[in-house]
């Protein structure tokens, strides 16, 4: 296949999101400026020109008519998809992590770094339906977790908020209430940060990426691990493929660590894993960098990847891709 | 600025080619195709610098991409204004490129071995190493049976051999090697503690336990082949040769063996073997003239 190179970003990348039609990608990086694309070839369609700082991830509501993007400036924003246009702004006291929309987008989930005296807390906030009503107050604040969490998404029905960060542990709260109702085994769980965790397309399952040079793969609702793929080099981003049962890492040594090292040995691909056999299928090469962000496109047909090199890079697979035989 | 409102498209008498009259004197384009493969030809006629008739053909193969299903909002978005940086974006400033190289999905191991054999079938030496101690141990990570110490992906990242470090004093060194100066660049391959690698990258093939398998059906792919040929001994390359046109089989391939004894010993048993409907020919591949 020959990737599209999309060069829109003038510092690393931060996170990918396509559109639930799959024809809009949404690129995160750490200049200011969240960018849309066409997903088939790659145009640049607009920029979101408004924040002050790295944009830490974006989520896009079903309908595909707005766009929340957290970031370091903190605050998390709400955007007009079509127009670029701010709708509101939420401010927080420290660095917005992550951001994503419930089922239904009437709610967000939002997760804040430490910072200065503050702890990490996950947030969760009402999204009206007109943002002119649109209001700041949280509906519920969960805080506990030490340091960072990089990932906070909506378990089933939206009764359940699934968290993981900087200590390892996955944890599943009650999204009502703000209660914890499970935690990942120590045992089994992962033994570094977390850097990454997306779920299924059903839902049923998720995938976390960690620095432990692991994924694992675990159920939603009741926390048990079902997989562990194991790789060389710190995991920084996930994505399970909808259409065959492929799981992709991506990652990378550090990106201080670069220059100074054999580029083979800073495997720098996208790995693919065969999701049940926990078997390595492949790898994609091309980025000069760590990848950083990881997106598979909801008709499963393509996928991007974004790097610590600033490019994003859209592969669209071959056909011989898909009868792929262990 | 004024006189470029004045028809700038029109062609100044200068420059304007003497012979284009002559045009009417050429026979009409021709397209042909495009045919069930997609291949197109253009006919044209043109005259040359030196005023001669040409013929130029062009032959184009059109793909047709695998229509993509778009839903009526995707295809609104599509007409979607640009906005942000991108309304003054300049034609030239190429953010999206198409890359040049091409980026395959590059397999750990052939198809359809397991994780042990790949690596002993992959070498002739390594599979000497099979019954006895491994032959093959990186001196810089250690690691057994994986690779050599020169194609070690560490290297770089392992700290220097001592033995290589502590030998000389300072001013011997800048006086021995020139190269080993403070300061100096020293290329990685010079480096203490590398190995110093002649062309061991180059790939030898071993073509001398080529075996060529015609007369093989239309679906047959590299992962039958290595399937059918795989219980003879290790199998070092599969190759089925593929129309470019069409992407179907041309009905023809060759299977690389480690050892020549397999090799012979499938020639015997494979040729005039009955495979999806076809009687197999399966013989020793001769070498390329040339």
């Amino acid at each position: 296949m020959r990737p599209i190179l999309m060069k829109g970003h003038e510092r690393p990348l931060t996170f990918l999101k396509y559109n639930r039609d799959g024809d809009l990608l949404f690129s995160c990086a750490k200049d200011h400026t969240p960018t849309v694309w066409f997903a088939d070839n790659g145009e640049r369609l607009g920029t979101y020109r408004g924040h002050n700082g790295a944009v830490w991830t974006c989520d896009v509501s079903r309908d595909s008519m707005r766009l929340i993007t957290g970031s370091a400036d903190q605050t998390v924003k709400l955007w007009n998809v079509q127009k670029g246009t701010q709708l509101y702004t939420f401010n927080f006291g420290s660095p917005a992590r992550s951001v994503e929309f419930a089922i239904g987008d009437k709610l967000a989930v939002i997760t804040t770094d430490p910072f200065m005296e503050l702890t990490s807390a996950i947030h969760v906030k009402r999204i009206a339906g007109d943002p002119t009503e649109q209001t700041e107050e949280s509906v519920l604040v969960i805080k506990g977790p030490q340091g960072r969490i990089n990932r906070a998404v909506w378990g089933p029905l939206n009764r359940t908020i699934i968290s993981a960060g900087e200590d390892a542990v996955i944890r599943i709260w009650d999204s009502e209430t703000g209660k914890l109702l499970k935690e990942s085994d120590k045992e089994s769980g992962h033994k570094k940060t977390i850097t990454s965790l997306t779920k299924a397309a059903d839902g049923s399952h998720f995938l976390s990426g960690s620095l432990d040079k692991s994924a694992k793969l675990w159920d939603t609702r009741t926390l048990t691990l079902i997989k562990t793929y194991s790789t060389e080099r710190p995991v920084n981003a996930v994505a399970m493929s909808p259409l065959l049962d492929h799981v992709v890492l991506g990652g990378g040594q550090d990106a201080s660590a670069v220059t100074t090292t054999d580029h083979r040995a800073g495997k720098f691909e996208a790995k693919f894993y065969d999701k049940i056999l926990q078997e390595e299928i492949g790898g994609v090469k091309g980025h000069f960098g760590p990848i950083n962000a990881l997106a598979f496109n909801p008709d499963g047909k393509s996928f991007s990847s974004g790097g610590e090199d600033g490019y994003v890079r859209l592969h669209h697979f071959d056909p011989d891709y898909f009868n792929i035989k262990i | 600025m004024a006189i470029d409102k004045n028809e700038p498209s029109k062609l100044r008498w200068g420059e304007l080619e003497e012979d284009d009259d002559l045009d009417f004197l050429l026979p009409p384009k021709e397209a042909i195709g495009p045919d069930e493969n997609g291949i197109k030809k253009v006919i044209e006629y043109r005259f040359n610098d030196e005023g001669n008739k040409v013929k130029i053909t062009t032959t184009t193969r059109v793909r047709k991409l695998a229509k993509a299903r778009l839903s009526k909002r995707a295809l609104e978005r599509r007409n979607w204004d640009k906005f942000g940086d991108a309304v003054r974006e300049d034609v030239g400033s190429r953010l999206t490129m198409v890359s040049t190289e091409e980026i395959l999905l590059e397999r750990p191991r052939a198809p359809g071995t397991k994780p042990e054999e790949a690596k002993a079938s992959g070498d002739g030496l390594a599979q000497l190493s099979k019954g006895g101690a491994v032959l093959m141990v990186c001196r810089t990570c250690g690691k057994k049976g994986d690779h050599w110490t020169s194609k070690c992906p560490y290297k770089d990242l392992a700290a220097p051999v001592e033995s290589f470090v502590d030998k000389p004093t300072a001013a011997e060194t800048s006086a021995a090697a020139p190269g080993a100066g403070k300061g100096a660049y020293v290329p990685p391959s010079m480096r203490a503690g590398a190995e110093r690698t002649t062309g061991s990258d180059m790939r030898r093939r071993n073509d001398e336990n080529s075996v060529r398998v015609t007369n093989l059906s239309e679906d047959t792919r590299e992962a039958d082949l290595h399937e059918l040929f795989r219980p003879f001994g290790a199998v070092t390359r599969v190759y089925v040769a593929m129309d470019q046109k069409t992407g179907t089989s041309r009905g023809f391939g060759f299977v690389n063996f480690v050892n020549r004894e397999d090799a012979q010993r499938a020639i015997n048993k494979l040729n005039g073997y009955g495979y999806d409907n076809l009687i197999l020919r399966v013989e020793w591949a001769t070498p390329r003239t040339n």
